[in-house]
């Protein structure tokens, strides 16, 4: 008897804007000029936070800091469809999202300053830390979609992580979960195609990690993760599916992580400057600058004000951060458990 | 002789045993290509190859896992694990697996593994950077733990775990990476596992400490007449030569970077206890980190043990 075919699939790219700005019509999203904008500003305020902080960071004045350079529209694209009542679980590289969601700019500075207290996410976002242990988060996404779905709250989970990420356990485990339950999680992976010096060819022997989610039993999609657009519609439609009962998606966004890994990283020994010079060609804000100077809303002078605003906002963060009084060495303990033992309520008192 | 720091000596020590032992293996996350995050691989992969320095997935459970399949086979695996912080994902291959492979069959697989890890605080780094729960591993039998505390003991200690037929984890303190440079000779000599070294010799009083606390004991201590036991193997640890230190002093303080509840601090106050406790003079003392998770960079000086903390130490068993 011959072999019986039982499973087949296809993995789809979707991409939008292209790199000269031009955007398939057809595919468009319904975005207002405003909201276009607002994206647009986003991405400028989430590189002058990056420009910034690694000012900041060769000053001595910043711990070190992951950049997120190359990676605004993903960050950003996928932010704009998240809805306030959502929680997300970021890693460690997602200025952007936080950013766009409205989280504090200073404390973002003071978190890398290496402040615990930039960590306190502001009531009115459903944020949860910086995860910098990769990939353990992605189990806490598919619980708190759990979680939703028992108290029947309308609302959608997103985890972001990048693809080194999708070589932990806890993504195989989570994504299965995800998958078995049916939940309302949408897990958003930048592949910027980099694991500190492991490409992410070294990372996985499969053509695309969106087909990953295949073997889990849902849906998974690659997008341009330099096409704003795209990434926002892509996230847009995950999130409408989970929440209307539709269970999760994986979002592949191909993107690169044009700077260092991290401030402590000299990339250089590890890859092509004609690579990141390639990719930097293909800069998200560049295309997204040249699609609007096409539709008309878009100026030399425009640009250069959107800029200076980034740039005063971050004067404005960095100037508040580092009015914020040094902790108290009794701060370590302030947090660590909803009541101290009395050995830890002696230390406390003998720091 | 070269004076060397401990990332040289360490390289230096895989360098010769992979020139002298074809089954020696290194693998982890950048340790070929981009040299180790603090560069202990580096010139590896150039010298020896891709087939046996071998850049992995992200994957720590993995490498782990991977590592025990390989020494089980008959190689001699280093696994990387870039920081103590990551090294939970990869604790149940350690614990159910390398540390009992030999009970498990019996003796017919063992696991001759060595672990190599960054830990401890002190560097400004990012969260789960800066741990240092060496306790948790020394509380599982199978398993041998050491940590190193200048190039000198870098090197005799790597020999000497790449040579041991059991899984032996190496804590690699961080901020002694570049601190110190010793004289650290080329080729052979074995630092034995389970052997205490005395860093300084007195009357009074014994301090006890290992990996990156060691140094900052011996400032600590110049006043006072103290013997320094650097511990280098954690576990099993030297019991032997603690026990006759304080039966000659009658003082103990203990200092380790790690919290105080269920450190290692705790099971060698514990051993005098049982075996000196009528040669004591004062009080077995511990300085410790605070039960706390490790704090980010503005508070990491108030959570690590000062020289100040001690100091007071041990003028307290001193003047009991
Ligand atoms: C579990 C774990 N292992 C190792 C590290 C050290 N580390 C930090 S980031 C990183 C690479 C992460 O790559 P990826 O998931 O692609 O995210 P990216 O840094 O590219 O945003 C590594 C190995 C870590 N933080 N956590
Ligand atoms: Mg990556």
């Amino acid at each position: 008897m011959p072999n019986e075919v039982i499973a087949e699939f296809k993995v789809t790219r979707m991409s939008i804007l292209d790199e000269n700005g031009i955007a398939d019509v057809a595919l468009m999203p319904e975005l207002s000029h405003e909201e276009i904008r607002k994206m647009y500003e986003l991405m400028l305020l989430a590189r002058a936070f990056d420009q910034r902080a690694l000012a900041l960071q060769r000053e001595g004045r910043l711990g070190t800091y992951p950049p997120i350079m190359g990676q605004e529209a993903a960050q950003v694209g996928s932010a704009m469809a998240i809805k306030p009542a959502d929680w997300v679980f970021p890693s460690f590289r997602e200025t952007g999202v936080h950013l766009s969601l409205g989280y504090p700019i200073a404390q973002i500075f003071q978190y890398w300053s290496g402040d615990e207290r930039g960590q306190l996410t502001p009531d009115n976002l459903n944020i949860f830390p910086f995860c910098v242990s990769v990939g353990t988060h992605i189990p806490h996404a598919v619980g708190a979609a759990m979680a939703a779905r028992y108290r029947r709250d309308p609302i959608a989970v997103v985890a972001y992580f990048g693809d080194g990420a999708t070589s932990k356990g806890d993504f195989h485990e989570g994504f299965n979960m995800a998958g078995v339950f049916r939940l309302p999680v949408v897990f958003i992976c930048q592949n910027n195609q980099w694991a500190i010096s492991i490409p992410v060819k070294e990372q996985t022997a499969a053509a695309s990690l969106a087909q990953k989610a295949v073997a889990y039993g849902f849906e998974g999609i690659q997008v341009d993760g330099n096409d704003v657009f795209a990434v926002y519609c892509a996230t847009r439609n995950a999130l409408e599916k989970a929440r209307g009962n539709g269970g999760p998606t994986f979002i592949e966004c191909l993107t690169y992580r044009v700077a260092d890994h991290t401030t402590a990283d000299d990339a250089g020994r590890y890859r092509s400057s004609e690579e990141v010079a390639a990719w930097r060609a293909r800069d998200p804000i560049l295309r997204l600058e040249r699609f609007m100077a096409a539709q008309g809303f878009w100026s030399e002078d425009y640009g250069r004000e959107a800029r200076s605003r980034a740039s005063a906002s971050m004067d404005e963060a960095v100037h508040e951060m580092e009015g914020f009084p040094p902790p108290a060495a009794a701060d370590m303990f302030e947090h660590a458990c909803a009541s101290l033992s009395p050995r830890q309520t002696r230390q406390q008192e003998g720091l | 002789m070269a004076k060397l720091n401990m990332v040289q000596a360490i390289n230096l020590a895989l360098r010769e045993e992979m020139a002298r032992d074809d089954r020696v293996v290194v693998m982890g996350e950048d340790v070929g290509r981009d040299g180790g995050v603090f560069r202990v691989t580096e010139g590896l992969r150039e010298h020896f190859g891709a087939e046996r320095v071998i850049d992995t997935p992200l994957s720590e459970s993995g490498i782990v896992g991977a590592a025990t399949g390989m020494a089980a086979y008959g190689l001699r695996p280093v696994a990387e694990i870039q920081f103590m912080g990551f090294i939970y994902s990869a604790l149940d291959q350690l614990s159910a697996h390398g540390a009992r492979l030999r009970t498990r069959s019996r003796g017919r697989y063992t696991c001759p593994l060595v672990v190599r890890t960054p830990y401890g605080a002190g560097i400004k780094a990012p969260e789960l950077h800066e741990e240092s729960s060496e306790a948790i591993f020394c509380h599982i039998p199978g398993i041998k733990v050491v940590a190193p505390s200048g190039p000198y003991t870098a090197k005799g200690l790597m020999l000497a775990a790449l040579r041991d037929p059991d899984p032996v984890l190496y804590l690699e303190p961080t901020r002694l990476y570049r601190l110190i440079r010793e004289e650290v000779p080329e080729g052979e000599y074995l630092t034995e596992l389970g052997r205490a070294r005395l860093a300084r010799t007195g009357d009074n009083v014994t301090v006890i400490a290992w990996g990156s606390m060691l140094e900052r004991v011996l400032k600590a201590v110049e006043p006072y007449s103290a013997d320094v036991i650097d511990l280098l193997t954690l576990s099993p640890f030297d019991a032997e030569t603690v026990l006759a230190s304080v039966r000659k002093t009658g003082r103990a303080v203990i200092v380790h970077e790690a919290i105080k509840t269920c450190g290692l601090g705790a099971e060698i106050a514990a051993t005098i206890a049982e075996d000196a406790i009528l040669h004591l003079r004062a009080p077995v003392l511990r300085v410790t980190a605070p039960d706390v998770p490790v704090p980010l960079g503005k508070l990491i000086d108030h959570y690590l043990p000062t020289a100040e903390q001690i100091r007071a130490a041990l003028d307290e068993v001193l003047q009991y």
